[in-house]
């Protein structure tokens, strides 16, 4: 459980810290820093158990459907890299706290910095392998912003989008490979992949997995040919290339080597792919950090090496090769981030980083020289520094690997070139910076940093120093119960001692430090060499090319389909549909006619169905005249609402019905806007190729239904018909389903059609059109526009109507109607009051603002939900009674409340839409000045129309005008 | 009947779809409804044709019709409604941002558009 918690402080702590920052410059620096010893004392605890050697595992269940748990491991090695998170983490606060500037936001790095600490933690102690790919990919991500913390620059920016999109597709690759990991374990869990190891390697998804989670390790870890990124991501500042770049998240890769170690090494793949990657990586690496100008360059290119030796380690695969692989992460990260922090201080203190300027300093800085000094000593691997322990074991492995391979010397002579080049480097590193003459015009006079900028360094380079003397009693214990965590077995015999004797390792590590001596003395005609090779095989420029050309075909695809034109687009698209359904009734498939009998149809089912074929090819035919068009849609939406009639189905057929009066209202009142005809497409070749498109998806439509139609019918309704009365309290039992059964569904869409009235009411807020001033036979509108004996009718009608509209509501449950139904006669009754008598003497009987009745009509809904949750039932569970009333006996049900909330949601939608669209016409219709006037007329009064507020701006005179009407195109 | 109604279903998804692939937001919205009914007939269907027989549960009716598509259907009605309505008034802000009703935003069949202010729209090429 402590495990979790550790986790959780740095990542729960990131918007903590960002927020200390706003109290000043360096709370954001002791927030952080709290955290993180907070999370240390968090683990310590757990510490002594596991240097007793034993393992604790914590699990909870997250989505065990997914094998997906939030289980956390803490073992040796685990144990190790969280010591190296933590402490090296708050050296590096402290580090940073000094190093950024005043111009720096210290939150958003201190908070980017710990949201990097808690996922890396994750790794780290991670026992679900889904949860350490979880882990794994926020790691990118925080890197990703940490490396781009000066969003300014551009290097910065471009290094940041190179490393996230690095190390983000091996993270996908490595997703895959643990699927097949768990799939082959049957687990996600490391406990259970660790002992399977025999098994999985048996296994024939073995190679591919492999191959997949190595791609992760190579490109998380900057492995040939992944490598190119790490130099990149120096743009990133010092301390975020100490924590991340050298000392932990590059570490990661060979954390996941050494974690599966026991389950996937051990056969000739592993050797191959890991021995042969890391060995480029260690030479290339070596070779190209002696050339680079750049401090953290030369620094970036020593790392890719060391990651190299590392990774070629755990590829040589016996037990020792492993044991002198943790070695190695330890030593690394002490001397590393030391380094970096001095390059660093140097970087700060004289304002540029180029070796070819920073010359002498000793005489400016001879403590940060004698500190940086130690470190590169032990980056050089020289006897009494940490580094030279290390390196010796990884020399010794190379002689022994030679005694039972054939490729033996490749790996001596390999290793001792690399020896040689880090001498090289690490010599040219002091040499340059510290002597070698006088500074070149250093933007800034150097001299030593402040004093607890110092510390880390120091603390650091005292555990090179330390580690390299006495390593027995001050790492000893830690390696030991590291490496029983890597080989989940009990550690070989190795001897941490400095001096083993005349042997090959000894010979080995003379022979680097002699050649690295010559190398360095000789170096000029060796950067000329460098300089002309200058550009080839440049790994950063490949990349580019290969990221412009991936580009480059996307927008060739992109092109190919979509040509600037919707028409072709939806051509497209619906000819991919056509072609993925007509695979499934190409023959020798499933015979097209089912063995279900069919029924004879009589004279009248014919004679709709004739109406309705014709009525929609004319739709089609004729719709370049838009109001004939129109008029014929009208039809056929009652044609279909006959169909609905006849097929026992009296809820749609209502709805169809009334929905059909608001639509043709709706697209009337647009038509207004728009042209009367459609202009013929003189394209003569795509209106046939869109005629042979129409006929596909018409056939086979058709062919579909006809299909499904002759098949046998098993529903599931059988439930809701048994049920309907005794669950639900209703007879209807399509209202029961609405307003019970699949009541929550019915909120959903009750909630789309709020939305897109809000939607549409927001589209129409700004807008102005102009419309016609003259009918379709060219004469001028007539302004009588309420026809009297038009207005008297339909006043006299709503109370009929709303009678009905109330009537059809209550009987919803037991009989055709219900909420949907009521609200819309009622929205087509109070419509009809618009279109009569005009919105002003509308406005002024009744509510202006529709926004509150979809809002309460929403939250009735809801809130019957929440109530039968209140009462310990799931939401939206009914309950009915019956009530006496006078004239009858009927049963009323909870659901009544809910079908009230769901006709208010119609009816204020239906409305919104409607209205809205009319006021549009308000503004256009009238003249210029007055037309303006027109709608801030009833914006004048207390409780204003919303919608009219924008005219209102536009015309502030708020003139007395006619009224706004709305009123019938044509 | 089952062959009526799969050419009902036919004829107004191939009408809906020619007029959906048209050059002007009118005739596209008109395709729209069609093909919305004929996606709402189509979902109907399979609760398979009953005559007579409304899903209201009484003691002597001798069957009933599937009342689950039916009810899916009432709701994909009103929804219908409400996609239409959202459509047309992306139509009329076209019309209002491009100055005319071309689904591109540009006339290009050399049909008359009305002569409207054409207002600014960056970058219309490049779509």
């Amino acid at each position: 459980m402590n495990l979790l918690v550790a986790v959780l402080i740095p990542l729960l702590g990131a918007p903590l810290v960002a927020w200390a920052a706003h109290f000043g410059r360096y709370h954001a620096a002791w927030a952080a820093g709290l955290l993180t010893a907070l999370a240390l004392a968090v683990v310590v605890p757990s510490m002594p158990a596991v240097f007793a050697g034993e393992t604790l595992v914590t699990s909870i269940p997250w989505l065990p459907a997914l094998g997906l748990s939030l289980a956390f491991r803490l073992d040796g090695f685990a144990m190790l890299f969280a010591i190296l998170i933590l402490v090296i983490g708050l050296l590096v606060i402290l580090y940073a706290r000094y190093y950024l500037s005043d111009s720096d936001s210290t939150g958003r790095f201190f908070a980017y910095l710990m949201l990097f600490m808690g996922s890396m933690l994750g790794i780290v102690l991670a026992e679900n392998i889904l949860l350490l790919l979880m882990f794994w990919e926020m790691t990118s991500l925080s890197s990703f912003l940490l490396i781009s913390y000066w969003q300014h620059r551009s290097d910065a920016r471009n290094g940041a989008r190179m490393a996230l999109a690095v190390t983000g597709l091996g993270g996908l690759a490595m997703l895959g490979g643990f699927l097949l990991l768990g799939h082959m374990a049957g687990s996600y869990a490391l406990s259970d992949i660790l002992t399977q190891g025999d098994a999985i390697r048996a296994h024939q998804l073995y190679t591919p997995t492999l191959v997949l989670i190595l791609l992760g390790v190579f490109t998380k870890s900057a492995q040939f040919p992944f490598h190119f990124w790490l130099p990149q991501a120096m743009a990133a500042p010092t301390p975020v290339s100490a924590y991340l770049h050298s000392a932990t998240m590059v570490k990661a890769g060979v954390f996941l080597l050494a974690r599966l170690f026991p389950v996937l090494s051990g056969t000739d793949a592993w050797s191959v792919l890991v021995m042969g990657a890391g060995l480029i990586t260690l030479v290339i690496g070596a070779y190209f950090a002696l050339f680079k100008h750049d401090l953290k360059g030369l620094l970036a290119y020593s790392t890719i090496s060391h990651l190299g030796l590392i990774t070629l380690l755990f590829g040589i695969g016996t037990p020792l090769a492993a044991v002198a692989g943790v070695f190695h992460i330890i030593n690394h990260a002490t001397f590393k981030a030391s380094l970096f922090m001095a390059a660093g201080i140097i970087d700060h203190e004289c304002g540029t980083r180029d070796m070819r300027l920073i010359n002498g300093l000793w005489r400016y800085m001879p403590y940060t020289a004698t500190l940086a000094m130690v470190a590169a000593a032990s980056m050089a691997g020289v006897p009494l520094f940490n580094g030279f322990l290390s390196k010796e074991m990884f020399f010794h492995e190379a002689v022994n690997f030679a005694k039972y391979t054939t490729w033996d010397w490749t790996l001596t002579v390999a290793a001792v070139a690399a020896g040689v080049f880090a001498v090289a480097y690490s010599l040219r590193f002091i040499h340059d910076v510290f002597f070698n003459g006088e500074p070149v015009n250093l933007p800034r006079e150097p001299h030593e940093p402040p004093r607890w900028m110092k510390v880390p360094v120091e603390v650091l380079v005292a555990l090179c120093l330390l580690v390299g003397i006495l390593p027995a009693y001050t790492v000893g214990p830690l390696l030991k119960v590291a490496v029983a965590g890597v080989l989940q077995a009990e550690p070989p015999y190795y001897s941490l001692a400095i001096w083993h004797g005349v042997n090959a390792a000894l010979v080995m590590s003379i022979v680097a430090l002699v050649g690295g001596v010559l190398v360095y003395l000789g170096r000029r005609p060796l950067f000329k060499l460098a300089q002309r090779w200058h550009g080839v095989l440049d790994a950063p420029a490949l990349y580019q090319w290969l990221l412009r050309g991936i580009l480059a075909l996307a927008r060739a695809v992109t092109r190919l389909l979509d040509v600037g034109s919707l028409q072709r687009l939806l051509a497209v698209l619906i000819v991919t549909a056509l072609a993925a359904g007509a695979m499934g009734i190409i023959p020798p498939h499933v015979p097209i006619t089912g063995s279900v009998p069919i029924s004879m149809p009589d004279a009248a089912s014919v004679l709709v169905a004739a109406a309705l074929v014709a009525v929609a090819l004319a739709a089609a035919l004729i719709h370049q005249r838009r109001l004939t068009a129109l008029i014929v849609l009208g039809a056929v939406g009652l044609l279909v609402s006959l169909i609905f009639v006849k097929f026992s189905a009296p809820d749609l057929a209502l709805t169809q019905l009334s929905v059909e009066i608001v639509t043709i209202v709706l697209l009337l009142l647009a038509m207004y806007f728009l042209p009367r005809r459609t202009p013929v497409e003189t394209d003569t070749g795509r209106r046939l190729r869109h005629f042979l498109i129409a006929l596909g998806a018409g056939s086979g439509a058709g062919i579909l239904s006809w299909a499904m139609l002759t098949r046998p019918h098993d529903p599931i309704s059988g439930y809701f018909l048994d049920n309907s009365v005794s669950g639900g309290g209703g007879t209807n039992v399509v209202n029961v389903i609405l307003v019970d059964f699949r009541g929550f569904d019915t909120l959903g869409e009750i909630t789309v059609l709020a939305l897109a009235a809000l939607g549409i009411y927001a589209l129409l807020k700004d807008l102005r059109l102009d419309g016609p001033t003259h009918d379709i036979a060219g004469r001028l509108w007539n302004w009588d526009i309420h026809p009297p004996i038009m207005a008297a009718l339909v006043r006299l009608l709503l109370p009929l109507a709303l009678l009905v509209a109330v009537f059809i509501f209550l009987r919803g449950h037991n009989l055709p109607g219900g909420g949907f139904i009521a609200g819309l006669v009622t929205a087509v009754a109070l419509i009809m009051q618009y279109l009569a008598n005009g919105v002003v003497w509308t406005h002024e009987r009744m509510p202006r603002n529709l926004h509150p009745v979809i809002g309460i009509g929403l939250l009735i809904a809801v809130a019957t939900g929440a109530v039968s949750m209140l009462l310990g039932h799931p939401f939206l569970t009914s309950a009915y009674t019956h009530v006496h009333w006078p004239f009858a006996d009927f049963e009323l049900a909870s659901a009544i409340a809910f079908d009230l909330g769901v006709y208010l949601v119609v009816v204020g939608a239906t409305l919104l839409i409607l209205v809205h669209m009319g006021l549009l016409h308000g503004a256009s219709h009238a003249p210029a000045a007055a037309g303006a006037g027109a709608v801030s007329g009833p914006a004048g009064s207390p409780g204003s129309h919303s919608g009219a507020d924008a005219a209102t701006v536009r015309d502030p005179a708020r003139a007395p005008a006619p009224e706004p009407t709305l009123e019938p195109a044509d | 009947m089952e062959a009526l109604l799969a050419g009902i279903i036919a004829s107004l998804t191939g009408c809906g779809v020619y007029l959906l692939l048209r050059a002007y937001t009118f005739p596209v919205v008109l395709g729209l409804t069609l093909l919305s009914y004929a996606v709402n007939l189509f979902l109907f269907a399979t609760g398979r044709l009953t005559v007579g027989q409304p899903a209201v549960i009484s003691a002597d009716a001798p069957g009933y019709a599937d009342p689950l598509p039916q009810a899916l259907v009432l709701t994909a009605i009103v929804i219908a409604f409400g996609m239409t309505a959202f459509v047309i008034m992306l139509a009329l802000k076209a019309r209002a941002a491009l100055g005319n009703d071309h689904v591109d935003g540009r006339p290009d069949d050399g049909g008359a558009d009305r002569p409207l202010p054409h207002r600014d729209h960056a970058g219309k090429e490049e779509a």
